[in-house]
């Protein structure tokens, strides 16, 4: 009878998915808490009470107030939501299939090929022949530049079965200084506003956000991160060994495909709207697994909600902090996850077999 | 019905298996013995479709290149030599991960069982990374016998690949663990085991296979391929095969084997 009992007690214990899945409610409240913060927060005199009576229909806003609230507080809120979001899950996404919780879209290189692909359009769109601009061509090429960095990686880093993790880091810092160097050679080529636009990059940040600027990456973020939530069972297994995983029933050159596409798809459309904002992809996922373990199936979603409230908190602070002015994102989330970044590697060195 | 025709495979020019024809019985516990190197976990990787190679495996009937790796999931579970795991899963997530439908009441009864199959029943809640290699090898068994719990089911007998299931086993663990291979044949399924440990395979086995150089040399009961020739010929030194007498189990002692 005491066996029994163990046993039941062990099994609640020893599978820590409910919990998980339970957290889903309260990380969308915490979202939902962020995000209202966050539209009632900025250099205008537009407060948290004025938006909420806004919002339940008690209050009106004067014209200006109704441009701050409607043109720029709100897809600035929904662009962070989506980056945020879309970063996350990208991380956890190229953990899972990395198996490595350092694998993170900033770090291995796939938010520079993004960029290069962005500055790319840039410049050269519309004065070189093939080359498109406009504001859907911006997170294509994003995309192209993410996919090919991804893909490329993974081919490198593993053989037989196995990634290699240093390979894997050490190629990554390899393609982000050859797509540094050739963003090098567009920025010696641009002109002073497409300057202007290269420098945003840089640096990263949601101040650029627009509808149109949304309209062009919010669905592409949207097709990722669902078709990331599918990938779940599947990298479960695929922590076990890419051998193990087929064995276990799962199509293992779809499901890496398929995640490939999606870290690419979401971090591309992410580093076109938003520049190189780094460490959410990181921070995220590794907080989530220490808390309610690794299971991928809850870890994707609580990834999602996470990352975007962590980016709409940070955006929300990059605009208070040194007001009227505003810091860059990318500042905040490098200076909140590089510690977390070495915390992870220190206290897990054999990691990284070097 | 577990058959193979002509397999071969070639790992650059060299080829580590030449032409292996193997056929195996449900109901029947069949080790693959060897020295090292000759061929034992590649003909196993051939088998599980891991290795690429020519010639063809059917399980139960059906050609195993044709079917989706969801069927062949459904139809036999596989035991690798070593697993390393990425995350700190729990055993019970590990145990899980063999259950490929997940959310089930059912399934967590399946886990728990698996788990005190193997004798682990008070593991569930531990870290699968700081376990001992010997019990990470028994989750990751307890894992497969989750994946293929009934041995035989409407579509026929299931079958368990195992490489080389108790090679970092106390011998307590490693009779625990042969018996269950013993029972999962006794009740129907079908298992191929890869092993090292000559006695072990005699005591608990229906069949041998003796590789050698990638060819197999001796295949039959226990008793038919323990010889002293055949061994010999296997192991390039003179080894003595004995039998208690009144037991069916030949074994042989390192102490009376001499280098060639």
């Amino acid at each position: 009878m005491a066996v029994a009992s163990d046993l039941g007690r062990g099994m609640r214990h020893g599978d820590r998915l409910a919990r998980a899945r339970a957290l889903h409610a309260v990380f969308a409240a915490l979202l939902a808490a962020v995000s209202l913060t966050s539209l009632g927060i900025g250099a205008t005199g537009l407060t948290l009470g004025d938006v909420l009576g806004a919002l339940s229909g008690a209050h009106a806003l004067e014209e200006i107030e109704r441009v701050v609230l409607y043109d720029i507080r709100l897809p600035r809120l929904l662009t962070g939501i989506a980056v945020g979001a879309a970063l996350a899950v990208s991380g956890a996404l190229l953990q899972g299939l990395f198996r490595n919780p350092l694998a993170d879209p900033g770090i291995i290189g796939v938010s520079a090929g993004a960029g290069l692909g962005a500055i790319t359009v840039i410049v050269l769109g519309g004065s070189v022949a093939l080359i498109p601009s406009g504001a859907y061509a911006v997170p294509v090429a994003a995309f192209l530049g993410a996919w090919g960095v991804t893909f490329g990686l993974y081919r490198v880093s593993t053989r037989g079965g196995r990634t290699s993790v240093a390979t894997m880091l050490l190629a990554g810092i390899a393609v982000a200084a050859l797509a540094a160097a050739l963003a090098g050679v567009f920025i010696f080529m641009a002109d002073d506003q497409q300057l202007r636009d290269l420098t945003f990059w840089n640096l990263g940040s949601l101040a650029g956000a627009s509808w149109v600027k949304l309209a062009a990456s919010g669905p592409a973020i949207a097709l990722a991160i669902v078709a990331a939530c599918t990938l779940g069972p599947a990298l479960n297994a695929l922590a076990l060994g890419e051998a193990t995983a087929a064995h276990v029933g799962f199509e293992v050159e779809r499901v890496k495909t398929l995640a490939i596409l999606s870290v690419a798809l979401g971090t591309g459309a992410a580093v076109a709207v938003s520049g190189g904002i780094g460490f959410v992809g990181i921070v995220v996922p590794h907080l989530l697994r220490l808390a309610t373990g690794p299971d991928h199936r809850a870890l994707l979603v609580n990834s999602a909600l996470c990352g975007a409230a962590l980016l709409v908190a940070a955006d929300t602070a990059a605009r208070v902090i040194v007001a009227p002015a505003e810091l860059p994102i990318g500042i905040l989330t490098a200076i909140l996850g590089a510690p977390v970044f070495l915390w992870i590697l220190l206290r897990r060195r054999g990691l990284v077999d070097l | 019905m577990l058959e193979a025709h002509g397999i071969r495979v070639a790992l650059g020019r060299r080829e580590i298996l030449h032409s292996v024809d193997l056929r195996a019985a449900p109901g029947a516990l069949s080790c693959i013995v060897g020295p090292n190197g000759s061929g034992k976990t590649t003909l196993l990787r051939a088998l599980t479709g891991d290795a690429r190679h020519d010639g063809t495996v059917s399980i139960n009937g059906r050609d195993t290149a044709r079917l989706r790796a969801w069927e062949l999931a459904a139809l036999r579970g596989v035991l690798p030599q070593a697993a390393t795991l990425a995350f700190p899963f729990t055993v019970t997530e590990v145990v899980r991960i063999g259950l490929r439908a997940g959310d089930a009441g059912e399934h967590a009864e399946i886990a728990a069982a698996a788990l005190g199959r193997v004798g682990l029943a008070g593991y569930a809640e531990r870290s699968y990374q700081e376990l001992s290699g010997g019990e990470q090898q028994r989750v990751q068994l307890a894992r497969v016998l989750a994946q293929v719990w009934e041995p035989v089911t409407e579509d026929g007998p299931r079958w368990l690949f195992l490489d080389e299931p108790v090679s970092s086993l106390d011998i307590g663990h490693q009779i625990e663990v042969m018996q269950v291979a013993r029972d999962f044949a006794d009740a129907g399924g079908g298992v191929i085991a890869v092993m090292h440990d000559l006695n072990l395979s005699a005591m608990f086995g229906d069949r041998m296979l003796c590789l050698s150089e990638g060819r197999i040399i001796a295949e039959g009961a226990p008793g038919e391929v323990m010889t002293d020739a055949t061994l010999s010929r296997a192991y390039r030194c003179r080894v003595r095969v004995n039998a208690v007498p009144g037991e069916a189990a030949s074994f042989i002692l390192p102490h009376m084997a001499q280098a060639d």
